[in-house]
């Protein structure tokens, strides 16, 4: 059980990386960008991934009539999300700690980890739900105004997850660093949820 | 009838002769040049080894060039306007050309030189002397723009110039033709013992590159052809070939040509310094213009420099000495290891080989055959290492490849010749088409030259390409020199008279490549570097529009209140932060060139309207999709209009 509370401990920490490295990355090249644009999402903002990526991006979006990228204070999930994160990660070394000390039963890792998913699940939703907005919130007067094959008026979204092809661009959206450092700290709290398991029969069987 | 019949067939054999012969020929010729083919291509998007700094001669610019493939990439304008980046047009760069005769829009570029540190291609800049008005330019090789012009007083003809010693401590000018020191109204036959030869040493600063003259040699009046440095055990000593030593002020086709041996002056630049650092020297009133274009303002300022500290050669004991050279020697080379110094003597039979430790051992046994001028001159079998004889005809100038050989161009007969260092054998020749003078190896003029290629440029080339009436291209020859023969690659035509090049790994140069300017980093006095800083102002009759461009509009891009009479400056920034997005500006009826404004920069040109009514501007650099939409008009009114200055974008909407 000791064991388990440290793996616990560890994957709740490894969360810490969101803090430095962005959780995703969205990519676009295009043939006048051999050298890609990028942006980097952050817990608490969108970065370039180049200096001038971002003023670059909103300046090729303009014709399309797509509004600006966000500055953090234009969006709430800046300020939410990284106390939300903090509070998980406080919440799962608590929970490993007392679990250490024997005080509680394994059964809190999976409480953990079924919190954290619930609350991933509804951030990617959240974060899909901006995507949409920003490729197809456009401003009527846009210089470019291209319609689907279909007759509806085309839109811009990014993938949410891998590669989609949006005019002469190529969109590539994926985790970052920080995003797999929390998928792999997520999973090492369900392998502590398991040896925690394994443990207890071990208790029960003798 | 019969004979009529056999003559007939007689030449119809022939023919057929001629033309088996001539299809063996050709096929021969086709297997040979798609070896030859492959080893210049260079596949599209691919880059190539080797960057060619190849002066334009007359045409006053430098041109880059890749090797092996022969792309040109870029003119960078040096010592002529150049309106297509309006370079000596805008009010910018137009402080670049100014000198003490004032603007100056044309020179003659012949020898650029790469900086080097601890006698190796450093990539940081290079230098190239103007001929006709003496200047040493210098460009940046991260914008790959002249940043640096310094005028040469008390030269002219800026011929010997502008190599660079092992450290880049000095780019050396030296003089072509002697002139009175300073300049006096008196008969041109009076030159003989009056005129001065002055060998310019300017000291470059190790951090920016930024030059100033440090000394100038006086010495006698001959003229002073090519130069170039000492290296390794040589370091510290620079050599310059004379010819004319006869003085001759008139027909020196023949009066120049009568000593049966010229000179190489061999001058201790190091043992001038210390005398001039330890106070030595003259200081002498002239006048002369230094010029520094800036990264941050984009702007060139001018200064006038009233003096310049002058050496009398008599007054250094041991500091210069002269090798004789037979017979007009023009290039004047000093292989990698520095112990080999050669003399192309131009009008000689053999190609003439000094050597520095027998130099050395000369001077320090003091076994000297006279003076010229007090100068004194050391006899020619004393220094002498060796002649390479016979090797053809008009000798001009020697390239090493680092592997002990040597590789003379021959004007007359047309040639490179590859021979080598110490036993003197000629080892391969290849002819040249047609008329070479300089011949390139990257790096060649330093400790570590890169081997594998020599450009050969030639002055003439007749039917070698496509005519286009009585002017044709000058041209440049590439030659595989990795074997023991030289193999002629490719032909490519050059700008201008391709005087001279110098030639780098692109690995130096294209990492430190700048993309853009940061706006945040404009200091230009007009600059606008947002939408919201954008205005107009006048001041008398004097209107300054203070202008910006992105993607595909300028701001403002309807402006009224200008008048007649009027003397309008555009200063336009192109707000652009992504690389090579420029833009260009022109004005309909502007005496001058359009504007090309890279990202982050500010230019300006002045536009004087003489006729009241609505004209056009335009982008003239196709940026966008939207590139012939990004336009604008400016109203002009009569002089005597009282409408005021207003400026927009976009109203209707």
């Amino acid at each position: 059980m000791k064991k388990a509370g440290i793996i616990m401990i560890i994957g709740s920490l490894l969360l810490l990386g969101l803090f430095k490295f962005p959780l995703w990355n969205i990519m676009l090249g295009a043939p006048q960008y051999p050298e890609p644009l990028g942006m980097n999402i952050h817990l608490n903002g969108i970065e370039g991934v180049k200096e001038f990526d971002l003023q670059n991006i909103d300046g090729l979006n303009h014709y399309i009539g797509m509004k600006t990228i966000p500055k953090a204070e234009e969006m709430w999930e800046f300020a939410i999300f990284p106390k939300v994160v903090l509070g998980m990660i406080l919440l799962g070394v608590l929970i490993g700690i007392l679990a250490f000390a024997g005080k509680i039963s394994y059964k809190f890792f999976l409480g953990w980890f079924l919190l954290m998913s619930v609350l991933g699940v509804l951030g990617m939703y959240d974060f899909n739900n901006w995507l949409t907005e920003y490729g197809s919130d456009l401003d009527p007067h846009a210089i470019l105004k291209i319609s689907n094959p279909d007759g509806s008026p085309m839109t811009y979204k990014p993938p949410l997850f891998g590669h989609q092809k949006l005019l002469n661009f190529d969109v590539t959206s994926l985790p970052h660093i920080g995003g797999y450092l929390m998928f792999v700290g997520m999973s090492l709290t369900l392998v502590a949820f398991w040896l925690g398991k394994k443990a207890s029969l071990k208790k029960l069987t003798p | 009838m019969k004979k009529i019949f056999k003559t007939v067939t007689g030449f119809l054999a022939i023919a057929l002769v001629f033309t088996s012969c001539n299809n063996g020929e050709s096929k021969s010729k086709s297997a040979l040049s798609s070896n030859a083919a492959e080893k210049v291509y260079v596949a599209p998007g691919e880059h190539d080894e080797f960057y060619a700094f190849v002066s334009g001669g007359f045409s006053g610019q430098l041109a880059v060039y890749g090797l092996p493939s022969g792309r040109l990439f870029k003119v960078i304008p040096v010592f002529s306007q150049d309106p297509e980046k309006a370079y000596g047009y805008n009010e910018e760069t137009k402080p670049m050309l100014n000198t003490s005769h004032g603007f100056i829009p044309w020179d003659d570029s012949h020898h650029p030189d790469i900086s080097q540190t601890a006698g190796e291609l450093d990539g940081r800049w290079v230098f190239i002397n103007g001929n006709n008005t003496p200047r040493i330019a210098k460009i940046d090789l991260t914008t790959f723009e002249t940043t640096e012009i310094i005028e040469i007083p008390n030269s002219a003809g800026n011929h010997s110039s502008s190599f660079v010693t092992e450290n880049t401590e000095y780019v050396v000018a030296g003089t072509r033709f002697s002139v009175p020191v300073p300049q006096k109204d008196m008969p041109i036959k009076e030159y003989k013992g009056n005129f001065k030869g002055a060998l310019s040493f300017i000291s470059v600063d190790p951090k920016d590159g930024g030059m100033s003259i440090k000394f100038q040699l006086m010495m006698p009046g001959f003229n002073y052809d090519l130069s170039h440095p000492g290296r390794g055990k040589s370091h510290g000593w620079f050599f310059f070939t004379t010819y004319n030593t006869e003085e001759a002020n008139s027909l020196l086709e023949v009066n120049a040509s009568q000593n049966d041996k010229d000179f190489i002056a061999a001058i201790n630049w190091k043992k001038i310094e210390e005398y001039v650092n330890n106070g030595g020297g003259t200081k002498m009133p002239t006048n002369y213009a230094h010029n520094v274009y800036s990264d941050e303002t984009h702007t060139a300022t001018s200064t006038m420099i009233k003096e310049v500290l002058t050496v009398n050669p008599l007054d250094v004991p041991g500091a210069v000495y002269f090798l004789p050279t037979p017979k007009s020697p023009h290039g004047c080379d000093v292989d990698p290891t520095g112990e080999y110094i050669v003399g192309n003597g131009k009008l000689s039979a053999n190609l003439t080989v000094h050597s520095f430790t027998k130099m050395e051992e000369a001077i320090k046994n003091k076994k000297f055959d006279g003076e010229a001028y007090g100068i004194p001159i050391l006899k020619f079998e004393d220094v002498l290492a060796g002649s390479v004889v016979q090797p053809g005809l008009g000798p001009l100038h020697t390239e090493f490849d680092g592997k002990g050989n040597a590789y003379t161009t021959f004007f007359i007969s047309s040639e490179v010749v590859k021979w080598k260092l110490g036993t003197w054998e000629v080892i391969d020749r290849k002819p040249t088409y047609y008329s070479v003078g300089h011949l390139m190896i990257p790096g060649g003029n330093s400790r570590k030259p890169f081997g594998k290629y020599v450009l050969a440029m030639n002055k003439i080339t007749k039917d070698r390409y496509l005519p286009t009436g009585p002017e044709v291209t000058q041209s440049a020859q590439l030659y595989d020199i990795t074997g023991d023969k030289m193999e002629l690659l490719l032909d490519f035509p050059t700008i201008g008279e391709p005087h001279y090049a110098a030639g780098c790994p692109a690995s130096l140069i294209e990492g430190n490549s700048k993309k853009l300017y940061k706006l945040e980093d404009n200091k230009h006095p007009y600059a606008a570097t947002s939408d919201a800083a954008t205005k107009v102002t006048r001041n008398g009759n004097e209107v300054h529009i203070q202008m910006a461009m992105i993607r595909s509009h300028f701001t403002p891009d309807n402006i009224e209140g200008v008048k007649v009479g009027d003397k309008v400056f555009f200063h336009v920034t192109n707000l652009e932060q992504d690389y090579d997005v420029p833009h260009g500006i022109a004005m309909l009826g502007a005496n001058t060139s359009e504007l090309l404004i890279m990202p982050g920069q500010t230019e300006t040109f002045v536009w004087e309207p003489k006729e009241v009514g609505v004209w056009p501007f335009y982008c003239t650099d196709f940026c966008s999709a939207l590139h012939q939409e990004m336009q604008g008009y400016v109203r002009v009114s009569p002089a005597s209009s009282t409408i005021p200055l207003s400026w927009t974008l976009g109203e209707d909407f």
